[in-house]
């Protein structure tokens, strides 16, 4: 388990993911007080059935899309490691989608500004309710000297992968 | 307004092309709540007048997507899709389980009235409140993995063009037929995530019929406003909690049901219910979980059970099939029923069905009825096309299946279900083969049968049954106990999955109703009111029937004649369903539902659930 003290990680394995999408349910009621699916900071895709995975912010090591921004409304949270949106400053403009390797950023359903995941402050709801139900797909763990960045995957490229690891080479006939 | 409902319908016309947004009354909204109650409350306003003279394949008919104030409140996100049902002429509540109800209500939508018949191929694409009809030339024919793999990608690209901002889009809830329902086969599907279906009242063939392909839908708002979230946030743990207890419920689903249900409770089809007992190892949970499923908890929104699990044959001839579990209903059905004791063909068949767009439970129900007639020597192999039906020539089987789908041959004969192709191989024939259709009132039975007394149905649980041979809807005694089919109208109107209700108490399930829309209803006053307003509706409608069948109490309130013969194997040997007590509880059925000795509903019945106009149509039944 992660220290009080040290950054977090919501460690994704996304073939144990079953689709539920509690982690968006959670989400979005800890974020916006209702369930809102478009408007959770994880997101469950199902571009093919039997292919569900969440997509949430990977905290990359070099935070492409906090490079990205034209006039910095997004920062790093020190301790968390999250990246904050300044959802007053933001004027979603949409660069960070573009600078994401996994294109996981999208915009407030009805708002003004861009969504990503905050951690929680450090204490994930999606982690929470997936553990509760013990798929595991989500776990937090300790933020440590490893390559994050490898998960920020477009929805594209983890069906790909998924389609591959459950139909096999027919797989991909469903993309 | 009442809470926890988006407060509007969408309504196409398919003649014209015209889309409306309509709402309706709040008075209607909290007497019939949503779902099955509320579809009963539209069509007999706009078609009981003439109800037997609509044609549910014709353009008259009303076909419905109906979500339930509890839809994505309640784990377990399911639809309603109703109408005129081409099987029993009435009308049934077909759920099927998914995001589409989420999506639809998330567009700001509690539903989606079709009318009228589109001349070509189409599609309702809807996101928010853009709603289009669009061409669907390129998919109509397609199977059901194709239709979703063009759809899901071409809804995209569209959302992308149209909001190049907004970052990913995530794939539409899509609602959708194969060939099946294109071809108006009875026994067709309203389909969802390759594998889902509302099977039940076959309105795969309404769709088809209006050449409506499929539906998809975008929705970017959150779920309607409840009246008390903290309240909901709570029930929602309760169900979930439950749920999680049960360990092997969550690991095997129903899927346990194909060798435990013959095996333990002697209650499952084995060679067109000539038998319902079996005990056969090969065919054994574990045999399903260690070979074929590659997915083993999956689940749709909310769902804490994840009953379904994907299922796919890696090796061997009939490698690369693909569907899910397949569920008890499907593993009975295209299996033991057809003599077939391996999970790789049971997976492949339901594959096919899938692809096909059929109903696993209809279609299994009417290929085991024609292999009977072939062991029969009734149907020959010339009558068949040449195919050799024998008992687990899974091969055979699935061609049969393609000729039902696409009406070929002896398919389309079949295609009418088992109780029409009874009745018109009768004719054919000279003979009663009635005696060999193990339907209730033109649906097919569920997986479930009654003469070993040791399953749930009961001796009236398909007679009385306003949606027939449905198992998950079934009459039971007393009307207001927990056997009933008023709390299953309950759950189908609320619209949420019955299955994460099991071992929640009633009370819960109706604080659930109260948290989301404010509106304290008492289980007691569900039952005296607004089920048994619904329960007469349906039964009303039912019993107008046409205008190619209609039901006589006096026949057709009754159990197939096959549940009067005995069992001819296992523990349960030689039992039968006794006619004279079946009788018994009809009587006593009809008494308790308000009807008369002739299954009617009274005057009386009707007029104090102000049901007149109702009472004034079935006059002419008395």
């Amino acid at each position: 388990m992660p220290t009080k003290t040290e950054p977090i990680w919501i460690a994704r394995e996304p073939s144990k993911c079953s689709g539920c999408r509690k982690c968006e349910i959670a989400c979005s009621l800890a974020h916006e007080k209702r369930i809102w699916p478009e408007a959770s900071r994880v997101r469950i895709f199902m571009l093919v059935p039997g292919l569900e995975f969440p997509h949430l912010c990977a905290q990359c090591e070099d935070y492409p899309c906090v490079e990205a921004c034209p006039i910095k409304a997004l920062s790093v949270n020190k301790r968390t490691g999250a990246v904050i949106v300044n959802t007053k400053a933001c004027i979603a403009c949409g660069k960070c989608i573009n600078a994401c390797p996994g294109r996981i950023p999208h915009m407030h359903p009805t708002r003004k500004y861009v969504i990503i995941c905050d951690l929680c402050k450090g204490n994930p709801q999606c982690v929470k309710v997936c553990q509760e139900g013990r798929w595991n797909a989500l776990t937090k763990v300790p933020r440590r000297n490893l390559s994050f960045k490898l998960y920020a995957r477009t929805p594209e490229e983890l069906t790909r992968n998924l389609a591959t690891k459950f139909y096999g080479e027919q797989g991909k006939e469903y993309i | 307004m009442i809470l926890g409902y988006a407060g509007k319908f969408l309504e196409t016309n398919l003649s014209t092309g015209k889309i409306d947004e309509v709402r309706l009354n709040d008075e209607i909204l909290k007497d019939y709540v949503g779902g099955r109650g509320l579809a009963a409350k539209i069509l007999w306003d706009r078609l009981g007048s003439h109800w037997e003279k609509v044609d549910p394949l014709g353009p008259e008919n009303v076909l419905l997507f109906l979500t339930g104030p509890l839809t994505g409140y309640f784990p377990g996100g399911r639809i309603c899709v109703s109408g005129k049902s081409p099987q029993s002429n009435g009308v049934v509540g077909s759920t099927v389980g998914g995001e589409f109800g989420v999506d639809l209500r998330c567009a700001g939508y509690d539903g989606i009235i079709v009318t009228g018949e589109s001349e070509k191929p189409v599609y309702l694409f809807i996101k928010d409140s853009d709603v289009e009809l669009r061409d669907a030339n390129h998919v109509w024919g397609k199977d059901a993995k194709q239709t979703v793999t063009a759809l899901t990608r071409e809804c995209r690209e569209l959302l992308k063009k149209r909001y190049p901002l907004y970052g990913e889009w995530k794939e539409p809830a899509i609602l959708y037929v194969g060939s099946a329902g294109e071809n108006k086969v009875r026994t067709a599907v309203v389909a969802a995530k390759w594998t889902h279906a509302a099977g039940y009242g076959g309105y795969g063939a309404v769709m088809g019929a209006k050449k409506l392909k499929a539906i998809a839908v975008k929705g970017t708002g959150s779920l309607p406003e409840v009246a008390d979230i903290r309240r909901v946030k709570h029930l929602i743990k309760v169900v979930c909690d439950n749920a999680y207890e049960s360990e092997l419920w969550r690991r095997w689903g129903t899927g346990a049901g194909g060798y435990d249900v013959g095996a333990r409770s002697s209650s499952e089809p084995v060679r067109n219910w000539q038998d319902e007992w079996h005990d056969e190892r090969s065919y054994g949970v574990d045999q399903f979980e260690n070979r074929v499923w590659i997915k083993q908890y999956w689940s749709d929104f909310g769902c804490p059970t994840c009953c379904l699990k994907v299922a796919m044959v890696k090796t061997g001839k009939l490698k690369g099939a693909i569907t899910d579990n397949p569920d008890y209903e499907l593993q009975a059905y295209l299996g033991p029923n057809l003599g077939i004791y391996t999970p790789e063909a049971n997976v492949y068949l339901a594959s096919v069905i899938d692809d096909l767009g059929l109903c696993g439970i209809q279609t299994g129900n009417v290929l085991g009825f024609a292999a009977e007639l072939y062991q029969r020597g009734i149907l020959t192999k010339k009558d068949l096309d040449g195919i050799e039906l024998k008992w687990g020539d899974t091969e055979a089987f699935a061609a049969l299946a393609k000729k039902i789908a696409y009406r070929e041959g002896v398919g389309d004969l079949l295609a009418e279900g088992t109780y029409r192709a009874a009745l018109k191989l009768g004719k054919m024939k000279k003979m009663d083969l009635l005696k060999f259709a193990v339907q209730a009132k033109g649906i097919g039975i569920g997986a479930h049968g009654i003469r070993s007394e040791k399953d749930y149905p009961e001796k009236v649980s398909y007679a009385c049954s306003v949606q027939g041979g449905d198992h998950t809807s079934t009459a039971g005694l007393p009307i207001d106990g927990s056997g009933s089919e008023v709390w299953e109208i309950f759950n189908d109107s609320g619209v949420y999955c019955n299955f994460n209700s099991f071992g929640i108490p009633r009370k819960s399930k109706f604080a659930f109703y109260e948290a989301v829309t404010g509106i304290k209803l008492p289980p007691e006053e569900w039952v005296k009111t607004k089920a048994f307003r619904i329960l007469q509706l349906q039964r009303a409608m039912l019993l107008l029937g046409g205008p190619d069948a209609t039901w006589k109490p006096k026949t057709h309130d009754n159990n197939p004649p096959r549940f009067y013969e005995p069992l001819l194997n296992g523990p349960y040997k030689g039992k039968a369903a006794d006619k004279a007590k079946v009788e018994e509880d009809i009587k006593e059925y009809y008494k308790q539902a308000g009807w008369d000795e002739n299954g009617i509903p009274r005057s009386a019945t009707l007029k104090k659930l102000w049901l007149e106009d109702v009472d004034k149509a079935l006059q002419k039944l008395r």
